[in-house]
């Protein structure tokens, strides 16, 4: 027995929901690994279209649950709920509008990037800026940028799973190699099903994870308020808890119903973080794996169906509170971020909070999927490929992308297990504030052709330097840590804002300028690959390879409608 | 690298049905940040202060704006494919192959 043992008895481990999570998660690894010969080319998966988009045919159905898997991820079913029950409404309701204006800019913004994308074959967003601007380093810094703000991402997917252990009472041995061997082992499977299935694997696995989390939430939504006295007992109870002054800052803890003085931080973070996620490139993985221009906007107007889910998620941190849960990690120490899955286990028969469980662990391994051939396209494509093997043939691509996703795995559960959790949490709120910088280049360069290359990669960089030094400015009051959150005051006033919004507007200042010096001076710009027609055309019209091959031969004459 | 003419994927857009969806797509942005609107506790809906189900709210709402904007723009783009007859084109490539 530790020390540590004497001030909180060690956590028994679980054992009807753990071997309820161990029965789905062999289960699923069994449908990964099954996936690669869903729907795959008779030659196999040999290229990037093949292995890193599924094939880029997923209709509608399948791009909901992968979609769906992919942008709600398992970190965020625990840090919502988490955020809620230590400090209220702005840290972790904002999730709600987030993910409601979200859709109108993915409505917006992404049947172009896929148009654009299915014409030329471009599988990353590096690859459309790349051939947009005809800039290799504009194309550069837009991939590692992704990959940069991706890899924390992938780490926090640990941090959902190793919260299910812990609940279990799993992972709490002396032996440090002992403690994180079920997530080692989880790891390891993960890693080979992506391996050898691909974009297919996270997908089909999406269906079976959304119909557990939906389950889950539902029953939990009906039940627990039903147990606890109701809403009105609920949200009283979070109103004491979060109103009481805090000893150490002598401000409140948090609010149920913002202040005044968070409206400008509520409203930026919800915008801000809308604008970032389809610029991460495992969204754009999702978006470019589906069939046509039409899924896409389909899937636009379906996908708030999981913003409602959150927000009952988001309840169950207050429920949390009226309930009296005491997440408790294995060293004895309080941990919010153990809130909700203490809350399922508490209150419901093991097996149930098993599936529960299961569904948040099983929905750290799809994003973490995504995330990892995502990051690997990245780096196959526009850092491999562009800068070092311009001849690589698809299936040379293939190959590198796929051992490259292994890498980047090993390097984000080295991150977890070697660094502690809190650095990876300031990483990926850092990497959501670097990533939104890539926003001008990419959504510029969907509308229009006026920014200039040189203007676009000084903005960007003025905007990761200014985003990096606001965060690391802001310092949290417990721990006196830098990086202590993601709202600072606007420059020149105290209101406070989401940092990324202030990077992005320094960012878009100074590309708008500089283009109109660059202009001025007559200084030459990239070459553009993409046409007009580009930007409009659906799944059945020829790719620019075909239209090549078609203007050697005699071009058939088309008949042109008089233009109105 | 060697490039073929333009080919138009769809015909010349008609303003009408992009200014109605624009509009329909900044209110659905617009609204839900105007946390003033909102940052409130009364009225309460079976206990649940207007702050949160308000929110939870212009997710429907949102659903809905998303799906009239759908239908308008489905509408426009067959129309401006077939003013090129580009389906056909598209079609006949598909029998090449």
């Amino acid at each position: 027995m530790t020390p540590l043992a004497a001030a909180a008895p060690a956590k028994p481990v679980d054992v009807v929901p753990l071997v309820v999570v161990i029965v789905l998660f062999v289960v699923v690894a069994g449908i990964g690994f099954a996936a690669s010969r869903w729907r795959a080319a008779p030659s196999g998966l040999k290229s990037l279209d093949e292995w890193g988009l599924g094939g880029r045919g997923f209709g509608g159905w399948v791009t909901w649950f992968l979609l769906g898997g992919d942008l709600y991820t398992a970190y965020t079913f625990v840090a919502v709920p988490a955020a809620m029950f230590s400090t209220g409404a702005v840290s972790g309701f904002f999730a709600v509008p987030y993910t409601t204006v979200l859709y109108p800019i993915v409505f917006l913004l992404m049947a172009r990037l896929w148009s654009v994308s299915h014409r030329h074959g471009f599988v990353t967003p590096a690859d459309f800026v790349g051939g947009r601007y005809g800039s290799r380093a504009l194309s550069t810094a837009v991939a590692v940028t992704g990959i940069v703000a991706t890899m924390p991402y992938i780490a926090l997917q640990l941090v959902g799973i190793k919260a299910v252990l812990s609940v279990l009472g799993v992972g709490g041995g002396g032996n440090a190699f002992l403690q994180d061997l079920p997530l080692i082992i989880a790891f390891l499977v993960l890693a080979a099903y992506t391996y050898t299935a691909g974009l297919r694997a996270p997908a089909l696995i999406a269906v079976v994870k959304d119909l557990l989390i939906y389950v889950a939430i539902l029953v939990a939504i009906v039940y627990l308020p039903l147990r606890f006295g109701g809403f009105p007992e609920i949200f009283g109870a979070a109103t004491a808890k979060l109103t009481a002054t805090s000893p150490v800052t002598g401000k409140p803890i948090g609010s149920v119903v913002p202040p005044a003085a968070s409206f400008n931080a509520y409203w930026t973070l919800a915008l801000g973080s809308a604008m970032a996620l389809f610029m991460y490139p495992h969204s754009i993985t999702g978006v470019l794996a589906t069939k046509s221009r039409g899924t896409i906007r389909r899937n636009a107007v379906a996908l708030p169906a999981y913003s409602l889910v959150l927000g009952f998620l988001a309840f169950l941190g207050y429920v949390a509170i009226k309930a009296g849960t005491k997440p408790i990690d294995l060293n004895g120490l309080p941990n919010p971020q153990l809130v909700v899955p203490q809350l399922f286990l508490d209150n419901f028969p093991g097996w149930f909070a098993g599936i529960a469980l299961a569904a948040i662990a099983i929905g750290a391994l799809v994003p973490a999927a995504i995330m990892s051939i995502a990051a690997s396209n990245l780096f196959t494509r526009n850092i491999y490929r562009d800068l070092f093997a311009p001849q690589a043939s698809a299936q040379r691509q293939a190959s590198v992308s796929k051992i490259v996703s292994l890498l980047v795995k090993f390097g984000a559960l080295l991150f977890v297990i070697g660094l502690d959790q809190s650095s990876a949490i300031n990483l990926q709120l850092l990497g959501g504030i670097w990533i939104l910088q890539t926003f001008p280049a990419i959504v510029g360069g969907l509308y229009t052709r006026w920014f200039d290359r040189w203007a676009l990669l000084t903005g960007w960089a003025a905007g990761i330097l200014v985003g990096t030094v606001s965060a690391y400015s802001v310092v949290n009051p417990l721990t006196k840590a830098h990086f202590g959150g993601s709202i600072a005051p606007l420059p020149f006033t105290t209101t406070p804002v989401y940092i990324g919004i202030t990077a992005l507007v320094v960012n878009a200042l100074v590309s708008v300028v500089l283009t109109l010096i660059l202009r001025a001076m007559r200084v030459q710009p990239g070459t553009d690959i993409t046409t007009t027609s580009d930007y409009g055309a659906d799944e059945h019209d020829p790719k620019v390879v075909a239209l090549e091959d078609r203007a050697t031969e005699a071009e058939p004459p088309v008949t042109q409608p008089p233009t109105a | 690298m060697a490039r073929t003419v333009d080919r138009p994927t769809r015909g010349p857009a008609r303003p009408l049905p992009y200014v109605i969806v624009g509009v329909l797509l900044a209110i659905g942005i617009i609204a839900p940040l105007l946390v003033p609107t909102y940052a409130r506790t009364d009225p309460t809906l079976a206990g649940i202060p207007f702050f949160y189900w308000y929110q939870m709210l212009w997710v429907l709402l949102d659903t809905g704006l998303l799906a009239i904007c759908y239908f308008i723009i489905r509408a426009e783009d067959r129309r401006r494919r077939a003013a090129v007859g580009v389906d056909r084109v598209a079609a006949r490539a598909e029998q090449d192959r």
